[in-house]
C-alpha cells in the first residue's frame, strides 16, 4: 500500500536554508544544496523548496539551486515562490523539479492552476496555502481564513472554499499551511487537515507545527494527510533536539503507521 | 551509447542526472537519427499518454522507435507514462498507444483511494532481471495503470485500489510505472542493472 510521507520543507533566501517562527524572524541554516543532500542520505521521503521570498519581492525563484539539487539528490521535490507563468513552470521542471508549488500566485490568478496542470499534468501541480484561524463568518464559514505573501496579507477568502476550488482548478496535491501553528512545534492542526480531507480528493500535505514523533502519529492516525512536512524537527538550531529521519518513521513503523522503512546501504 | 528521450513534457534531464550519477555516458536524444544509433533506450514519463504520443509524433519517432525496439533489439526502458504507451491502448485522453505490449491501461478507482496515487510504495517482483530482483519502495506518481493482457509480461505488482502492475518487462522492452529516477538507492540500484543488459542477454 501506499506510504505516508515525510516531506522536509526547506525556507530559501538566495540559496540558504532558513528558518522562521510563525512565518517571521528567519534565521540560516545553511546551504540549500548541502542540506538537501543530507537529507537525501536521511532517506527523507521528498523535499519542497519555497523560495520564500521571491513572491513578495517579485522576482523568480533561483533555478541555478534547483538543478544543482537535481544533481545529487534522487527523491521527488517541488519548488515554489516566485512562478508566476507557464514559462516559470516548465524552467522548474526542466532543471529536475518533479512539482510547482503555487501558493499567492494562484489566489491571484487562480487561472495559471488550470494552466499548469493542462500543460504538465496534475501531479505536477501542488496547490499550497497559508491558513489562519479567524472568526467563523458568513464569508468565512470554515473559521480558516486564506493569506498570502508569506502570511502578511490576508485575503478574505475562506481556506476550505479555497482548497476545493483548487482542485476543481486542477491542482493534483494540497498542501496546508497553518500560520498559527508554524514553528511553534506544538503539533500540526488537527482540525484544519480534517476539514480539508472531507473537502477535497486529491492528496494533501499538512503544514505547519511538527515538533515531536507524536505529532506526526497524531496526524497520521487521526486525518486522511498522505504527507507531514517536518523541518522543524530535523534541523532547527532553536529546538532542544533535532531528529533523524530514521528515528522518525522507526517510531512511527512501531506505531504501526505504513512508512517507507529506512533502507540499509548496500555495499557499493 | 544510453539515449534519453527529450520531449516536450518529458523529464528527461532528471534520468540523465540518474543516469550519469551511475557512471554512465548519455544523452538526450529527440532526433530519429540519432535514436537508431543508441544500445539503451530510456523512455522519461510525465504528463499524459495523449500529450506523450503527440510529442513522440511530432518529433517523428514512432516509427523508428518500433524498428530500433523490435528489429535493432535495443534495451528499452519505459518510465511512467514512458511504459503505459507500451500498450495498446490507454484510457488517458482516449488514447492508441505503441502497441508493443499487449494489453491497456485504465484508471484507478476514484472512489476507493485517492487519486493520482503519489507516494512511496512497495514493489513485489515476480519476476527476476539477470540478478534477483528484490521487493522494494519507489516513488509512484499515476492516477492510471497497465494491465497486460499477457501476466507473463507482470515484472512487479503493487497494492493501490488493489494490486497493480508496478513493472512489466518482455524481451528488451522494460517498463516501471514508479519513477525509478526519483526512487532513491532502490531506484538507482534497478536502473544500474537495466543498463548492464546486453542486447540479446538471456533474463531469468
Amino acid at each position: 500500500m501506499l506510504t505516508k510521507r515525510l516531506i522536509a520543507c526547506f525556507d530559501i533566501i538566495g540559496d540558504r536554508v532558513t528558518k522562521a517562527v510563525n512565518f517571521q524572524d528567519n534565521i540560516d541554516v545553511g546551504p540549500a544544496e548541502d542540506l538537501a543532500l543530507l537529507m537525501y542520505e536521511e532517506q527523507i521521503d521528498e523535499l519542497i523548496f519555497y523560495d520564500i521570498t521571491a513572491s513578495a519581492e517579485k522576482r523568480k525563484l533561483n533555478i541555478d539551486t534547483v538543478r544543482r539539487v537535481a544533481k545529487c539528490v534522487f527523491i521527488p521535490f517541488a519548488v515554489g515562490g516566485g512562478i508566476r507563468n507557464l514559462s516559470d513552470m516548465q524552467e522548474a521542471l526542466k532543471a529536475g523539479a518533479e512539482k510547482i508549488s503555487i501558493d499567492s500566485m494562484a489566489v491571484r490568478n487562480p487561472e495559471i492552476i488550470t494552466q499548469g496542470a493542462r500543460a504538465f499534468g496534475s501531479q505536477c501541480i501542488v496547490l499550497s496555502t497559508q491558513v489562519k484561524r479567524t472568526q467563523k463568518s458568513v464569508k468565512i464559514p470554515s473559521g480558516y481564513e486564506v493569506y498570502i505573501d508569506g502570511a502578511r496579507v490576508a485575503t478574505g477568502m475562506d481556506a476550505i472554499d479555497w482548497i476545493k476550488r483548487g482542485q476543481e482548478l486542477g491542482a493534483g496535491e494540497i498542501c496546508i499551511n497553518s500560520i498559527d501553528n508554524d514553528g511553534t512545534v506544538s503539533g500540526y492542526d488537527i482540525q484544519l487537515m480534517k476539514l480539508a480531507e472531507e473537502a477535497v480528493s486529491v492528496p494533501l500535505i499538512a503544514s505547519g507545527g511538527a515538533g515531536s514523533p507524536s505529532h506526526l502519529k497524531e496526524l497520521f492516525t487521526e486525518t486522511a494527510s498522505q504527507a507531514a512536512i517536518i523541518s522543524s524537527m530535523l534541523y532547527s538550531p532553536r529546538l532542544k533536539r533535532n531528529y533523524r529521519v530514521a528515528e522518525l518513521k522507526e517510531y512511527l513503523l512501531s506505531e504501526n503507521i505504513n512508512v517507507r522503512p529506512t533502507r540499509i546501504r548496500k555495499e557499493p | 551509447m544510453i539515449g534519453i528521450i527529450d520531449y516536450k513534457a518529458g523529464n528527461a534531464p532528471s534520468v540523465l542526472s540518474a543516469v550519469t550519477h551511475l557512471g554512465y555516458e548519455a544523452e538526450l536524444v529527440s532526433r530519429p537519427d540519432r535514436l537508431m544509433e543508441m544500445t539503451h533506450i530510456i523512455m522519461p514519463g510525465v504528463g499524459s499518454a495523449g500529450a506523450t504520443m503527440s510529442s513522440l509524433r511530432e518529433l517523428d519517432l514512432i516509427d523508428v522507435l518500433r524498428e530500433v525496439i523490435l528489429e535493432s533489439k535495443a534495451m528499452f526502458l519505459g518510465v511512467c507514462v514512458g511504459m503505459q504507451i507500451l500498450f495498446e491502448y490507454s484510457e488517458e485522453d482516449d488514447t492508441v498507444c505503441l502497441g508493443l505490449l499487449p494489453g491497456q491501461v485504465v484508471s484507478f478507482n476514484r472512489q476507493r483511494v485517492r487519486v493520482p496515487q503519489m507516494g512511496w510504495n512497495k514493489v513485489h517482483f515476480i519476476k527476476d532481471l539477470s540478478h534477483r530482483t528484490e521487493d522494494d519502495y519507489f516513488y509512484f506518481v499515476n492516477s492510471f495503470y497497465a494491465v497486460p493482457e499477457n501476466d507473463s509480461h507482470i515484472w512487479g505488482i503493487a497494492e493501490n485500489d488493489g494490486p497493480f502492475t508496478a513493472a512489466v518487462y518482455k524481451d528488451n522492452i522494460f517498463g516501471t510505472q514508479f519513477h525509478i529516477e526519483k526512487s532513491g538507492e532502490a531506484g538507482l540500484e534497478l536502473l544500474n542493472a537495466f543498463l548492464t543488459l546486453e542486447r540479446g542477454e538471456p533474463l531469468c
